[in-house]
């Protein structure tokens, strides 16, 4: 398809990129078309990835309020794949099988959606380690932990004193910590204290929370380690800082004027907003030594174990809660203009850019500043208690109009900034070292969150930006009122911006990031060995495969391998029984799922990786003979791929008895 | 997440008419590949539109040289990864019991012990049809045989389930091997 740039031929070659990407019909190249192309200037050779190819980066993206998370290509924009995490995904069976229904437990038991908002991918000295990767859910307070190995979410914690998770789940510069910071601050019932007071005495009453969960650093297993509980206010956004500021992490902060209700006018009143600077090494130290207060919570932590190929949950009872009040040196206040949203600190860790999304002007603040008015104790009073550093004290300098609702910052490998404008809908890019404006793009339309490969990490990947829009409006072809969400790849190698291409989302992408596919491709899980299925109702052989009866309950022990299960004819359940089917796929092969659902299934179906078991729970609700089958097309013999179970009424004779490729007849 | 077999890559023509039998080969390791061989692929690996195909296939294998013959003059292509396979009588006993082991886990649901063609061929009298390291080759590098073995195609083109490839160790296959002249009858 390569071909050299003569005229005719890149009419050709551009055509033909347009023709397989599918941006013109197959009667493409009518003049019209010709014109789009030219308006675009090679932008879809830029994002053009030939059949068979791959692309040059995983774009790991929020799924909203799908409450999943959705794995794209880039520069193409192609959708790879739908991550369930905290919603039930029948697809796969996702919170409907009986191995992933305990990934869905929390202390208000199991919940079957949830809204993702951020993703962030682990690092290892500030840089992507390809990992896993982190979103948090802000409905009922959760951070999931995904391998970026198998693409399954492996963990999920709830976090305990806390509503509206929406600071979250932004990690420290080694993955020591993942935060979650509370939206929504609420009297809590902690320390036999009643939750149950008038909501005007928000002011005294409501706390807000910031917990950091543990991340070990070989398993990636997490716990709660501590949380530091503060006045009332909106926790909003976050970011970690980064090398000589690693040990800190600063949060912006909204409604300190600690509205209750009409927020959108009450919690716009003042002049500055708070963000929160916490010293994690400090709190680190505090709870070492015991400074911690225990609080009796309840919160869920479920586990998902790759070797029994089944998710646990337990219900934790206890955190360690610090208080800044006391322990005077693990939080300051900053205060930044107007209703502070996006909180990013930059790849040397030297600036943290506030985005006062009402403000008009976009305020950078130093570390080297921030930690000199810490020491000379330049205060400007203090808000609660904690000490508020003077705003010109910490401040490195503004952006002066760089547009309208700044959001989200995000950083290149050359030095530059790119910050989104709601309002405006732009993307501007500046630089933090003089604060000049150097270019700016519109998007379409509204964007949110922005996302440069390695933007938040030391070492940007950089070459393009993406957009993550709030509006699709009149984008792509109508679909009634409710319309696909919206993204659009932006290349900014060059010195102007470049718009490339518009991609659809799977709910409203919050965040994302973009992580170089030779980190991660590398490594990803093509079966589980059947050797190491450690599920304790795996059936390893088809010698083995049988039907056992436990009161009114039937267990099938069953397998799978092109093209046929074993059993596949089953007879001795009566009406009333809960069936349970424990179906290993025995193939050991790459992409040989096999899929398996029973009519009038009230779950959703197994669809089996090789080398997996899964269940499926059936109740039999009436007699007769009823089929199954496999939902995957998995060869060419697939549609044989059935069988039967024969219910009888209760209380009846029938004897269990199971059998594959007995054809003898009866009469 | 229809399986596609590996190496192939299936394209729309844009000459002919009919795209439904345009095959495009991409095998780098083998260039010598003959147009016999891609014809006959295409008629395995498109077996659900093909016709006959499968009658045909059956009456070749009833005019098909004995068993002795066939053996001797069985032109094999394989991978690089096997190349001798030693064996010897008696037959390793632990060898046989961990054959038959990987047989229950890895083979069993396709393959019956008898002459029954279950999905794939009854496993009697198999080390009297094959050479040793035509059976390993198959078991270890499934794809390749399939895509580029004559005797491992004309068994596709009868099964029409391409043999899945259960990612068995070398020397686990070789066990499978003296498990399989156990099965024979040998000792």
């Amino acid at each position: 398809m390569i071909m050299k740039p003569s005229p005719t031929n890149t009419r050709f070659a551009l055509c033909c990129a347009l023709a397989l990407s599918g941006a013109v019909t197959f009667t493409g190249c009518k003049p019209q078309n010709l014109v789009a192309t030219a308006q675009t200037g090679g932008a879809a050779e830029k994002v053009y990835v030939p059949p068979g190819k791959h692309d040059e980066f995983y774009n790991i993206v929020s799924g909203g309020f799908s409450g999943n998370v959705s794995v794209y290509g880039l520069p193409s924009g192609r959708l790879f794949r739908q991550i369930p995490v905290f919603s039930q995904f029948p697809e796969c069976g996702w919170g409907y099988t009986e191995e992933t229904k305990p990934m869905l437990n929390t202390s208000h038991g199991q919940l079957p959606w949830d809204d993702s908002h951020h993703i962030t991918l682990s690092m290892t000295k500030g840089e992507h380690d390809g990992r896993w990767a982190f979103v948090n859910s802000n409905n009922t307070p959760r951070v999931a932990r995904i391998s970026l190995k198998t693409f399954r979410t492996e963990e999920i914690i709830e976090l305990p004193n806390s509503a509206g998770n929406h600071s979250s789940p932004f990690l420290t510069e080694n993955t020591e910590y993942s935060v979650a910071g509370t939206r929504f601050a609420v009297p809590y019932a902690d320390e036999g204290a009643n939750p149950d007071v008038p909501i005007n005495t928000y002011k005294g009453n409501f706390k807000s929370t910031i917990s950091f969960i543990k991340i070990d650093p070989q398993s990636g297993r997490m716990s709660v380690a501590f949380q530091v509980m503060l006045p009332g206010i909106d926790v909003d956004l976050a970011r970690g800082g980064k090398g000589k500021s690693r040990d800190w992490f600063f949060f912006s902060c909204y409604n300190s004027e600690q509205a209750h209700t009409l927020l959108e006018v009450n919690a716009s009143a003042k002049d500055k907003d708070l963000i929160t600077c916490v010293n994690w090494k400090k709190c680190e130290d505090y709870v070492k030594a015991g400074k911690g207060r225990k609080s009796k919570v309840k919160y869920a932590h479920n586990v998902y174990d790759e070797g029994t190929h089944s998710a646990s949950s337990t219900i934790e009872n206890e955190v360690t809660v610090l208080d800044p009040k006391e322990l005077k040196d693990i939080v300051y206040f900053m205060p930044c203009p107007k209703s502070p949203h996006g909180c990013d600190t930059d790849p040397t860790g030297s600036y943290i850019v506030g985005s006062g999304k009402l403000a008009a002007v976009i305020p950078v603040f130093s570390f080297d500043k921030v930690q000199k008015a810490i020491a000379d104790k330049t205060y400007d009073g203090d808000y609660e208690g904690i000490p508020v550093l003077k705003y010109e004290a910490v401040l490195h300098g503004e952006v002066k109009k760089p547009g309208l609702g700044p959001l989200h910052t995000e950083f290149d490998d050359k030095g530059f900034a790119y910050t989104s404008f709601f309002v405006s809908s732009e993307i501007v890019k500046w630089d933090p070292k003089t604060l000049q404006v150097v270019d700016r793009i519109p998007t379409y339309y509204s964007v949110g969150h922005l996302c440069v490969p390695g933007g938040p990490t030391t070492k940007p990947h950089g070459k393009y930006v993406i957009a993550y829009n709030k509006i699709t409006k009149d984008r792509y072809l109508p679909t009634g009122p409710e319309l696909t969400q919206s993204a659009q790849l932006i290349d900014i190698s060059g010195e102007k911006m470049k718009m490339l291409l518009d991609f659809p989302t799977v709910g409203e992408p919050h965040y994302a990031e973009a992580i170089p596919a030779s980190l991660v491709e590398p490594n990803a899980t093509k079966f589980f060995k059947i050797e190491e299925n450690k599920h304790p109702q795996v059936t390893k052989s088809e010698k083995d495969a049988r039907v056992e009866r436990n009161g009114n309950q039937v267990h099938v022990y069953m397998t799978a391998i092109r093209s046929h299960f074993a059993p596949d004819n089953i007879e001795g359940v009566q009406q009333g029984d809960d069936v349970f089917f424990h179906v290993t796929n025995l193939e050991q092969d790459w992409d040989v799922p096999h899929g398996f659902v029973i009519k009038g299934s009230k779950a959703a179906e197994l669809l089996i990786m090789p080398g997996e078991t899964q269940t499926l729970k059936w109740t039999a609700d009436r007699v007769g003979v009823v089929p199954f089958y496999c939902t995957d097309f998995c060869s060419a013999l697939h549609q044989e791929m059935q069988g039967y179970m024969r219910v009888s009424p209760q209380g009846s004779t029938t004897p269990v008895k199971f059998s594959v490729g007995d054809t003898g007849a009866a009469h | 997440m229809q399986h596609q077999p590996q190496g192939w890559q299936y394209a729309w023509s844009h000459e002919k008419e009919s795209c439904i039998g345009c095959v495009v080969i991409n095998h780098s390791s083998n260039n010598a590949m003959t147009i016999q061989h891609a014809l006959l692929i295409t008629a395995a690996a498109l077996a659900l539109t093909a016709c006959g195909s499968k009658e045909e296939a059956e009456k070749a294998a009833k005019n098909a040289p004995t068993p002795t013959e066939l053996i001797a003059n069985q032109p094999i292509v394989h991978g690089p990864e096997i190349k001798n396979v030693e064996i010897k009588n008696p037959l390793e006993a632990a060898w046989v019991a961990g054959g038959k082991a990987q047989y229950d886990t890895k083979c069993m649901p396709c393959h019956r012990l008898d002459e029954t063609k279950l999905v794939g061929p009854g496993w009697k009298g198999v080390t009297k049809r094959r050479q040793p390291i035509w059976i390993m080759n198959m078991i270890c590098n499934t794809d390749f045989m399939l895509s580029q073995d004559t005797e491992a195609q004309k068994q596709l083109e009868l099964c029409l389930v391409r043999m899945p490839n259960q990612n068995v160790a070398v020397e686990d296959a070789r066990k499978i091997l003296e498990f399989m002249r156990s099965n024979d009858g040998e000792k």
